[in-house]
């Protein structure tokens, strides 16, 4: 090991089925730093820092931890804990049921007994000392989930350890909370504690940080001193274009003519129970755009709150210069929006039904209960989609979820196309997917735009969103933050607007 | 039976057979069958004899199991739509039999308890015991899927009131239905030598297949219990069709209930269909259907239903006590989950891959 | 809007509570109210402090059954077995007392080792082969029931000394006693099971509240992967918690044998759903995390109670105890259900305040 260094990752591979996750990926902690490990969706940070606790076991490589002879090997979350690291997660990892002060102390308390006055007095004079104003006897569940994150770093923080990992903690945290957090990094920091912090605001990333680990693409794209990458430069590290490459791009698609014609879809004031700020949102006949923002800017919250995926909270909506209600998504369908989620797996496929049935599914719903379609049409169906989108599957008998992560993408899309659908949203359809299906893809929006479907398209690839849109909403923290057009579709405004340029 | 689409695309005839999950139910049968053929091949004598009526009638073994073996059927009919989009299984169908049965007697008998005749027409008290029924089958539906209390725990409230409710119906009377034409149901009909409750189960199933034919309930219950998400993002209501699944099951328990107070034209409150939920949920398990949900097939638990009664009759056979038989058949259950729990597989087919590569390994060397 | 602010707002007394204390206080509150109103329109034996011991006496068995029950609901898992490990556990004592001519010593052997081994051979699968835990303890609960006739058919009473000796002892107890139809005092009694399940009662409590096993148990079924990031070994604490309801099975069936003195396979039937229905009742939930061995103890109080009143005021008839006891499982199942949701809904409240106090801030 280095002279100086807490923790080395040494070649790290990591392999899940069909996707290579982390590939001879190094990394080094020094000692009393704060290190922000940064990337794009997929780009492999949280199969990284799995691998340091002991979520996932690595493939091949070594991993070094100061005061420990040799590679240590971690293959649980306890290991993980007993070699020094300790990790604060996106997901609140905390049990709901019990009370402040136990979830800070259990699972690492020594003895047989539970001693309750030392822990709620302990609990209290941590909690004090971190700012969080909350009872150390109140159940966890009564708290809100900002104070349960707080928790979740108040055990962290007090937990003996040498590596502290910070996993987008701060994305249900405001302002005055993470300065609070901060303020209690950097007496940590003095203690000789190393940081990992992950992280997709960028203003946290230059307030505290001091050095930045860039991964895409599973592969390490470098380890840099904070004050030698501008925030611009930073951005087009992690989207994967160099700066002056970007400025060649030229734009390559026509720009949509707006002949003042009504609406397909209008919204005004929309809002979701799921934390976005209200937004504005209209798109016409034949129109492609897109939300773009880093991850976690709120994008596909606002493309679910079109659809009535999460719980509307007020708006008003027109389709056609129509007013209509859209309070469930079969609302939208009715309505002839068609939406493809951003969580393949979670909210896209039936893993266990057939092809077939996965294509059919929407339009099944559409024509009701008592109308099934005969195994023929079904089929005919099917098949038509397997041939007109390339989808490799050995018959449409074959569950989706045996097919490869790309052909279950392209069925989705196949069983919205089956509605034929006047609005058309596509969340992240490009997302994990290999380079040809992406094209496939795109070429297939601007097609289906071209004869007169709207389309609103999301994607982490800035380029693929040029590629294919004429209007981008550009979101940051939840809020929609700019809209451009024509001139400014470029990856440079792209980047400023997302950045948020104006602000420093 | 139902035609329910195959799990399996592509590849030769054979292994597409081998695949089908209809094969872990023959498969049982076949075992039963060998073993009863070495041990005494009478069992599958078939002989046509008149009963006390007069009428001519089959017996033998194999046509108790058809006969007894229906009720299990129409049930698994039920609970492998209940158990598809609710993931969980309903315990209180037997309670729920009771009720029904209890249902038909009380409209048949009036409040006389061994009256002369009918006192209403045997269709009307089957109506009435199969809203009774769907009422508390939609109970137990919105319990699950409104209030989203786990299945086998809601279902246990009507689990432990559900005998006692029947009691309270007939104040704990036992009625006598009259006449012999109500036992038609539980009997013969004069002319068919084949058990009325078989042919009954066929009619129930030719309705399955029809209903799995002409509406989407197989695809919504399917879609409902493997990703509730997804189903609800393509524009379905996860909770009506779980309630929906629940009525179904409702209506197979008040035709069960029919079956088995004509068996007897009476009831015992305690006795009368008891255990049967452990064989439903064993026969749609044998199905090879997964009891946390999703996909099924109903042609199995079918099968899976008879050859459970198979089973049953055989440990008769054997001279089992009937009341020793849960014994055996909870071995069964355990053998049956232990080697498909994901835990178990998993290793197995580690183990398999050991043992493989060891063999290449050591023909290598040769 | 900072973390101040947010609690400083003003909170009711309930939600301030945790779920269990909250549960448990409704249970208790529930079990006084009702045997109030049974001494006021009732009267008959109620003000007598030997009805409240007959509770005791006629339940122990099933508080015991109950406490197990508990602990496995929990880690979150669910034990129906109990009601035929007990069966099981009074016929191989009777077999043994009476048949093979065994002691009472013996016969305690028998039953804690038949609970232990079901617990052992349950916990097993259910954790550490992850079959679930309702399909186990169910086929648990067949096979219990099937033995219990293989090891012998008939119902008899067992007339081994030692132990009618044994079940005929009384607990008296001083100044609480009343006065009999012949004007003569008698002094109040509980059976020795009575006084083995308050004191498993006591035990299980301390453990629960004040060991870190048993807090594990509550952190597990509050959420199993939180439990297992905070560095809980979570397959061998839900392993424990069958083991434990086990030998509790194992001892509620030896007390319940104290208690009827006699061996049948009809024995406790639908012990395992009044056992599951106290532990409701005494404010588990079904989700896991949330319980009280207390709660549980007043649960099945109250179901007892319940059933005596409904027998008192001449609803005699059988069927109205397994009516009654749905009734009451039912509402509390629905109550508990209501509490979650309204929880969730509280705090998706918050949530969404607290965005729309940032907009406002953000213009």
């Amino acid at each position: 090991m280095q002279q100086g260094s807490l923790l080395e990752l040494r070649g790290i591979y990591k392999t899940f089925p069909g996707v290579k996750a982390l590939q001879n990926v190094d990394f080094t902690l020094r000692e009393g730093e704060i290190h922000a490990l940064m990337g794009e969706n997929g780009a492999g940070k949280s199969t990284l820092i799995k691998v340091l606790t002991g979520v996932h076991i690595k493939d091949e490589g070594d991993i070094f931890i100061k005061g420990h002879e040799g590679a240590v090997q971690i293959r649980s979350p306890q290991e993980a804990q007993r070699v020094g690291i300790s990790t604060v997660y996106q997901e609140i990892t905390l049990c709901p049921n019990l009370s402040v002060a136990e979830n800070i102390f259990i699972g690492r308390s020594k003895g047989v007994g539970v001693k309750w006055k030392e822990m709620n007095r302990r609990s209290a004079e941590l909690l004090d000392s971190l700012g969080i104003a909350v009872k150390p006897t109140q159940q966890l569940a009564s708290c809100s989930i900002a104070v349960q994150q707080m928790v979740a770093i108040a055990r962290a923080v007090d937990m003996e350890c040498s590596v502290l990992i910070l996993d987008e903690p701060t994305s249900s945290l405001d302002e005055s909370e993470v300065a609070k957090l901060f303020k209690r990094r950097r007496q940590r920091k003095e203690r000789g504690v190393g940081i990992i912090f992950v992280t997709h605001f960028l203003d946290q990333v230059y307030e505290v940080c001091d050095r930045i680990t860039v991964l895409r693409d599973g592969q390490l794209v470098g380890e840099y001193e904070i004050e030698s990458l501008p925030r611009l430069q930073l951005v087009s590290k992690m989207l994967g274009k160099e700066l002056d490459d970007m400025a060649d791009i030229k734009n390559e698609t026509k720009t949509f003519n707006d002949d003042g014609s009504t609406p397909v879809y209008e919204a005004q004031n929309l809002c979701s129970s799921e934390g976005i700020k209200p937004f504005d949102f209209h798109i016409k006949r034949g129109e492609v755009n897109g939300f773009t923002g880093l991850l976690g800017s709120g994008r596909s919250e606002c493309v679910r709150a079109i659809y009535g995926a999460d719980t509307v909270t007020s708006g008003s909506v027109k389709m056609d210069g129509k007013p209509v209600k859209i309070t469930k998504p079969k609302d939208a369908m009715k309505n002839g929006i068609a939406y493809l989620p951003e969580d393949r797996k979670r909210d896209g496929i039936v893993g266990d039904l057939s092809v077939r049935e996965n294509i059919i599914l929407a339009l099944q719903v559409k024509t009701g209960f008592f109308r099934p379609f005969s195994r023929a049409k079904a089929n005919e169906y099917a098949e038509k989609y397997i041939k007109l989108l390339d989808i490799k599957t050995a018959s449409t008998n074959t569950p989706i979820k045996s097919l490869s992560g790309g052909n279950q993408q392209k069925v989705i899309l196949a069983r919205w196309l089956l509605t034929d659908p006047k609005y058309l949203i596509l969340d992240e359809p490009t997302r994990g997917i290999d380079v040809g299906t992406k094209v496939d893809i795109q070429k297939l929006v601007l097609k289906l735009a071209s004869e007169g479907m709207s389309v609103t398209f999301i994607s982490s690839e800035t380029d693929e969103m040029l590629r294919t849109c004429s209007r981008l909403i550009v979101m940051r923290d939840r809020k929609v933050v700019g809209e451009l057009t024509g001139d400014q579709l470029t990856q440079n405004t792209i980047m400023e607007t997302i950045a948020g340029g104006d602000r420093k | 039976m139902s035609k329910l689409p195959d799990v399996n695309g592509g590849g030769s005839v054979l292994s597409r057979v081998m695949r089908n999950q209809i094969l872990i139910p023959l498969a049982a049968l076949f075992l039963l069958a060998i073993f009863n053929l070495i041990a005494d091949p009478s069992f599958f004598a078939i002989t046509l004899k008149e009963n006390n009526m007069g009428n001519p009638v089959l017996s033998g073994q194999l046509i108790s199991i058809i006969d007894n073996g229906s009720e299990l059927a129409i049930l698994a009919i039920g609970m492998t739509l209940v158990t598809a989009s609710s993931k969980g299984q309903d315990i209180s169908v037997g309670a729920a039999v009771a009720i029904s049965g209890s249902v038909i007697l009380r409209v048949l008998c009036g409040t006389d308890n061994s009256p002369e005749t009918l006192q209403a027409p045997i269709i009307v008290a089957f109506l009435v015991a199969a809203v009774a029924s769907m009422l508390f089958g939609a109970f137990n539906g919105v319990l699950v899927a409104y209030f989203r209390i786990q299945p086998m725990v809601a279902t246990l409230i009507l689990f432990t009131a559900g005998r006692s409710i029947a009691a309270w119906i007939n104040n704990n009377q036992l009625p006598i239905a009259p006449g012999e034409e109500f036992k038609v149901f539980g009997g013969f009909i004069p002319g068919i030598p084949i058990p009325t409750p078989f042919l009954i189960a066929i009619l129930c199933f030719i309705v399955t297949w029809a209903m799995l034919k002409f509406t989407n309930i197989g695809l919504y219950s399917q879609s409902v219990g493997i990703n509730e998400k997804t189903a609800r993002l393509n524009g379905l209501n996860p909770e009506l069709i779980k309630l929906a699944t629940y009525v179904i099951l409702g209506l197979c328990v008040a035709v069960t209930g029919l079956i088995k107070v004509s068996r007897i034209s009476t009831i015992n409150y305690s006795v009368i269909a008891k255990d049967i939920e452990m064989d439903t949920i064993l026969a749609v398990a044998l199905g090879g259907n997964s009891l946390s949900g999703g996909k099924f097939n109903m042609a199995a638990s079918i099968l899976g239903a008879y050859v459970i009664q198979f089973l049953t009759t055989t440990l008769y056979k054997f001279k089992v006590p009937s009341t020793a038989l849960p014994a055996y058949k909870a071995v069964v259950v355990i053998v049956l989950v232990v080697l498909s729990a994901p835990v178990v597989r998993e290793k197995l087919s580690r183990l398999m891959k050991k043992i493989r590569s060891s063999k290449n390994t050591a023909e290598n060397h040769a | 809007m900072s973390v101040n602010n947010l609690n400083g707002r003003r909170r009711g007394l309930l939600r301030n509570m945790t779920d269990t204390n909250l549960l448990t206080s409704i249970t208790i509150a529930v079990f006084v109210i009702m045997y109030i109103c049974a001494i006021i329109f009732l009267q008959k034996g109620f003000l007598k402090p030997q009805m409240l011991f007959n509770l005791l006496n006629e339940n122990a068995a099933l508080i015991i059954l109950a406490s197990g029950m508990t602990l496995v609901m929990i880690t979150g898992g669910i034990d129906i077995s109990v009601g035929g490990v007990t069966a099981l556990i009074s016929m191989c004592c009777a077999v043994f007392l009476d048949k093979q001519g065994g002691n009472v010593i013996g016969a305690i052997f028998i039953a804690v080792g038949i609970g232990l081994a079901f617990g052992i051979v349950q916990g097993f699968l259910i954790a550490y082969l992850e079959i679930q835990p309702f399909i186990v303890t169910l086929a648990g609960m067949f096979f219990a029931r099937g033995m219990t006739t293989i090891v012998y058919k008939e119902p008899f009473n067992v007339e081994n000394e030692a132990f009618v000796a044994l079940k005929d002892t009384r607990v008296n107890i001083p100044f609480l006693g009343s006065v009999n139809k012949n004007g003569v005092y008698v002094d109040a009694y509980v059976e020795i099971g009575v006084i083995t399940a308050l004191l498993i009662v006591a035990v299980l409590f301390v453990v629960l509240k004040w060991t870190k096993t048993g807090r594990n148990f509550y952190a597990v079924g509050g959420n199993r992967q939180s439990a297992l990031m905070l560095g809980i070994n979570v397959k061998k604490t839900t392993f424990m918690s069958y083991v434990i309801c086990g030998l509790l099975a194992g001892i509620g069936g030896f007390v319940y044998f104290m208690h009827v003195g006699s061996g049948s396979p009809s024995h406790a039937s639908g012990a395992e759903m009044n056992a599951i229905a106290s532990s409701i009742i005494g404010g588990t939930m079904l989700t896991g995390g949330v319980g009280n061995i207390v709660g549980t103890f007043f649960g099945t109080m109250s179901l007892a109670l319940i059933q005596n009143i409904v027998r008192s005021v001449g609803l005699d008839q059988a069927w109205w105890t397994g009516i009654t006891i749905a009734a009451m499982l039912c509402i509390f199942l629905v109550v508990q259900s209501i509490i979650i949701a309204r929880r969730k809904k509280a705090n998706n409240k918050q949530k969404q305040t607290e965005v729309k106090e940032n907009a406002d801030v953000g213009q």
